[in-house]
């Protein structure tokens, strides 16, 4: 039996699995983010409260229509991602021709807006949402819960979708073309605008997906995303703004750092992230995979 | 033209004689609290409807005193809630602060009030240091303490076997306080504390640490957290298969939000301490009742009740002495009379400002057993008022005398 810096390699390995577990919601939602801010250039502070959104239509769709967790999977992010197309129609759109400021003022308000309105109506402390995958597997150095490992693996295959999607599909091509140049894309007889309305809609109901994932294992509370949405946006300012892998590859990995901190030094596990940061933006301002424009 | 000047001097020093015989007595609280985080749902708004209700059954304007109720949100930092103190006490002739949970942001205030000489009657907030090493002669800690949840939960079941101890602790004053009070009577009662992690406050994941503490193989996983965290812990823990490992989990402070919060499905079985509930006496229940109609249906948590009945002992001591202003004569006033109210019932303010009344043990009821939302608890004990709090021999307070 060995120690590692003085933890036995079960807790070791367990911790890393955690990490990754938590990486898993950093990723999925700092991609949609990624995906949002590199095809519309709008810095989208009402992520956070779109992925609360997402967690609330869960519970309010099992709730108020006895829909099952497996049914507001798909629901719960398309519902949510029809609100955030409205916004974009309706407000956002005014917006892209102005300093980025304005995009992220405007998000941040609106983020500000939702999350009363559902303390309003909810409370803060929260709803319950039973796990719809209760139990576990003894993996021998640690227990896992069925419901975290499916949280894992669909992460996984919706950061890998989406990445296919956009680097290496047609649509894809179109996307990444219109936000180059926009004017010669609409020349090819492209709808520019309907695509961007859809993008933003996609980015959303990423948030939101993330949020249903996050239902049973937290708990469904108006303030859930403002409490990660922080840790996100340091997420996608480390892998560099607007790159799909790096928002990827840096959401996992900083899951990881976070989980092996809150063996060490639990004390700073909220704060590791952002020192993190610090660090990345002196040594490679553009982030970890971004290109400096 | 010198009759109409004669009445109107006549009609002006009426209208003195009249101002002096009516003035009433100026009251301003302020309940300072969380509007909006974590620990809104257990003080809050609902600490602010407590204490205007508190007012009009007191029947303040009947009584020659004019009391005003104004409220503001703390975000749970100790440098928002000291500046909105000291802008109160200066420039907007509060007297009295009220609720101010948040260890934290409570203890910040208290060095305010003792400044400033005003009155601070603390529900919310659980540090005993309030009424020990930090008391002041201007605090009054009205509803609990960590020294008595650490004596209610932690001694119960230490004397049910659980002898080995775990810490999950929120990383602030509260959750420093609550580990060192229960730690010490955990081992007073011949048990021991393997290791303890002190987690950030508002944490989401707690995965990490329930899993520091199964590898721990305590008996008892201590969690020395509150609100929202507490919450989390205990929903994390199930998913873990925790408690179907043998070990349990101890809620050292749970409040009624939290256990509606959790479902009981979850929360079922979970032991708890508590200074009030609202379905243990029909004065309670009739409390209870009026909040809820004027509260979207929500049950009263201890921390209301304890601002309302604090505010209702407060109002006593301003109507005896006629007077707001000398904060520190008012706390000698409150701990003068004894304490009286339909709520909290007899008692009494302690020389070191703490409110003596009995605590309860309670344990959460299992689905089957509760009749519906907010039907939640059954009673286990009843600590005595002697019991309950920490005995001011033990205490390190420089209030009191020692003999």
């Amino acid at each position: 039996m060995f120690e590692l810096l003085g933890i036995p390699p079960q807790a070791l390995f367990g911790q890393l699995l955690l990490g990754l577990i938590n990486g898993a919601f950093y990723a999925m939602l700092s991609l949609g983010l990624a995906v949002i801010f590199g095809l519309l250039n709008v810095i989208n502070f009402t992520h956070g409260a779109q992925y609360m959104m997402g967690a609330f239509a869960a519970w309010m769709l099992l709730n108020y229509l006895g829909v099952p967790f497996w049914g507001a999977l798909v629901i719960a992010p398309v519902i949510v991602a029809i609100i955030g197309m409205v916004i974009e129609r309706t407000l956002l759109r005014r917006l892209y021709n102005l300093d980025h400021l304005y995009g992220l003022l405007l998000t941040f308000g609106l983020a500000l807006i939702f999350e009363g309105l559902f303390r309003r109506q909810y409370g803060s402390s929260g709803l319950p949402y039973n796990n719809p995958l209760p139990g576990g597997t003894n993996l021998g150095f640690m227990f896992l819960p069925n419901y975290r490992a499916f949280v894992v693996v669909a992460s996984l295959v919706v950061c890998f979708a989406t990445w296919f999607v956009i680097e290496r599909t047609k649509l894809g091509s179109y996307l990444r073309a219109a936000t180059e140049r926009p004017d010669l894309v609409q020349a090819f007889g492209i709808d520019v605008p309907r695509m961007i309305t859809l993008t933003y809609g996609f980015g959303v109901g990423l948030a939101a997906l993330a949020g249903v994932l996050a239902a049973p294992a937290y708990q469904v509370s108006p303030t859930m995303g403002s409490n990660l949405i922080i840790v996100v946006f340091a997420v996608v300012v480390i892998g560099g703004m607007g790159s799909i892998m790096g928002a990827i590859l840096t959401g996992f990995g900083l899951g990881v750092v976070e989980g092996l901190t809150k063996v060490f030094y639990p004390e700073a596990s909220s704060t590791v992230i952002f020192v993190i940061m610090a660090i990345v933006l002196m040594v490679k301002p553009a982030g970890l995979f971004g290109t400096a424009k | 033209m010198r009759f109409a000047a004669i009445l109107l001097a006549a009609t002006s020093l009426v209208g003195i004689g009249v101002a002096q015989a009516a003035d009433p007595v100026p009251v301003k609280i302020g309940v300072l609290n969380d509007q909006s985080g974590l620990y809104a749902d257990l003080g809050g708004p609902g600490s602010v409807w407590a204490a205007k209700k508190a007012v009009e059954d007191f029947g303040a304007a009947a009584k020659g005193l004019k009391v005003e109720v104004i409220a503001a949100d703390h975000q749970n930092k100790a440098d928002v809630g000291t500046s909105i103190a000291r802008k109160w006490y200066d420039t907007e002739g509060v007297d009295v602060i009220l609720d101010t949970p948040n260890s934290g942001v409570a203890l910040a205030v208290s060095g305010v009030t003792q400044e400033k000489n005003k009155v601070f009657i603390n529900s919310g907030a659980a540090t005993s240091d309030l009424t020990g090493k930090a008391c002041t002669p201007n605090t009054v800690h009205w509803t609990y303490d960590t020294w008595a949840l650490a004596n209610g939960t932690g001694k119960a079941i230490v004397k049910t076997g659980g002898d080995t101890w775990f810490f999950l602790t929120a990383d602030y004053a509260f959750g420093h306080a609550l580990e060192r009070d229960t730690s010490k009577v955990v081992v007073d009662n011949g048990g021991k504390v393997v290791g303890s992690v002190k987690v950030p406050l508002n944490n989401a994941d707690f995965s990490s640490f329930l899993l520091q503490a199964q590898s721990s193989k305590a008996k008892i996983i201590g969690l020395a957290n509150a609100g929202g965290d507490t919450i989390n812990s205990i929903k994390q823990a199930s998913e873990y298969g925790i408690v179907e490992g043998g070990q349990k989990l101890a809620g050292l402070l749970i409040f009624l939000t939290d256990v509606h919060s959790l479902g009981l499905k979850t929360a079922q079985g979970l032991n708890l301490t508590s200074a009030w509930y609202w379905d243990q006496t029909d004065a309670n229940r009739k409390f209870a009742d009026e909040f809820a109609k004027a509260n979207g249906g929500r049950r009263p948590t201890m921390v209301q009740a304890g601002v309302y009945s604090g505010v209702l002992h407060y109002l006593k001591a301003v109507e005896a002495l006629k007077s707001a202003k000398d904060g520190a004569a008012v706390v000698a006033e409150m701990k003068k009379i004894p304490t009286d109210d339909p709520l909290f019932g007899k008692g009494e303010v302690r020389a070191d400002g703490r409110h003596i009344h009995p605590m309860y043990l309670y344990e959460v009821k299992k689905p089957s057993e509760s009749k519906g939302p907010w039907d939640y608890y059954i009673l286990k004990a009843t600590i005595p008022a002697n019991e309950a709090f920490r005995p001011l021999s033990e205490s390190d307070c420089p209030l009191v005398k020692k003999g």
